[in-house]
């Protein structure tokens, strides 16, 4: 049975296995963690991998995700993960006043993004139906 | 809706390097969204937030909640209620009417919520620098940021087929994050059209005692928010 990574960029399927061990291409693909020889790397940020976490290629997802602090809830039969974003990373960037970018559809499915409005003043407004 | 109320100010502010962003959080999908958006035909953008993407990254707990974000795209004047007021609590709940008072009172904050933003966009003023946005900006807590994790799984086994097994990541997102009225109208919005605004909601409201559901904005014209019924 295939395995669903749910996160902000949307849902991936990954190949079959044991919790949540994903093998480094996989990895990269379903988090934007890359599993290197120093540890788990995005962008600038790395962090060292304790070697219970590590076996071969493959990387234990659910393991390194708690290690950052970070939320990973699956359902009942472990096959759907969904990897939230650590309390941390999301309040430094709302601490450097940032407006965090976004891109959703209007109603026709056109994708926009808030950083196409740089140099406007932007009011940037919820509703609801319900 | 505020669709109309934003269309107004955007006619009057277009030309002066201002946009309106209204994002619907919106989980059953555009087409819920649909008649509001096309009945107010808004030249602004009207986007449609299924996974409630920005009130995660933005820390957003209601509706209507506004951000005000400068040309240089940075946070002027972090998430706060965008005109609406807690006099709907004092309403008459059988007839669904406010006192004559009442309905004054709100519009009159609706309206200084309009000239507030005017006002930032013609001059500058209300935008608060940056040492002030950090002290206003919501608190994002493990426990916040495990919640939008249980909404989103909740939201795909939903989608699924699964009901009841997402209800129940639902209901521990809205248990998690319990400041937040999007995740726990929003599920109660799934498990039946109108449940947001039945009964369970106005005993949540009531169970909120003093504390308000519309915290006013810290901007000219807001008093203090109505005493809710005893």
């Amino acid at each position: 049975m295939v395995r669903i990574v749910l996160t902000e960029s949307g849902a991936r399927d990954v190949p079959d296995g044991q919790g949540l061990w994903l093998d480094a291409a996989d990895c990269l693909a379903a988090t934007g963690w890359e599993a290197k020889p120093e540890g788990m790397c995005r962008g600038e940020i790395c962090i060292p991998l304790p070697s219970a976490m590590r076996r071969g290629d493959a990387v234990d997802v659910a393991a390194f995700w708690r290690l950052i602090e970070a939320p990973a809830v699956s359902d009942s039969t472990g096959t759907v993960w969904s990897l939230g974003v650590a309390a941390l990373e999301r309040r430094q960037a709302l601490e450097s006043l940032v407006a965090p970018d976004f891109e959703l559809p209007d109603l026709a499915g056109q994708p926009h993004r808030l950083a196409d409005l740089r140099g406007n003043k932007v009011l940037l407004v919820t509703w609801a139906s319900w | 809706m505020d669709l109309p109320v934003w269309q107004q100010l955007y006619a009057d502010l277009k030309d002066q390097n201002f946009q309106i962003i209204a994002v619907a959080e919106e989980s059953r999908g555009a087409e819920s969204a649909r008649p509001w958006i096309e009945q107010a035909s808004p030249d602004y953008l009207c986007l449609i937030d299924e996974e409630h993407v920005v009130a995660a990254r933005y820390g957003m707990v209601n509706v209507p909640q506004a951000v005000w974000i400068g040309e240089d795209g940075r946070i002027v004047r972090p998430p706060e209620t965008a005109g609406s007021t807690d006099h709907f609590r004092r309403m008459d709940l059988a007839t669904r009417t406010m006192t004559p008072e009442d309905q004054k009172a709100r519009l009159a904050a609706r309206i200084a919520y309009m000239d507030a933003v005017r006002d930032w966009v013609r001059t500058g003023r209300h935008a608060l620098d940056a040492n002030a946005a950090r002290t206003a900006l919501p608190d994002v807590t493990a426990a916040t940021t495990a919640a939008d994790a249980h909404f989103r799984l909740g939201l795909w086994l939903r989608e699924a087929g699964r009901t009841a097994e997402g209800d129940s990541h639902l209901q521990e997102a809205a248990r998690l994050h319990p400041e937040s009225w999007n995740i726990w109208r929003q599920a109660a919005d799934l498990e039946a059209v109108g449940n947001s605004g039945g009964a369970a909601f106005w005993a949540r409201v009531r169970a909120l005692g003093d504390k308000p559901y519309y915290p006013p904005p810290d901007l000219p014209g807001f008093p203090a928010p109505p005493r809710p019924p005893q």
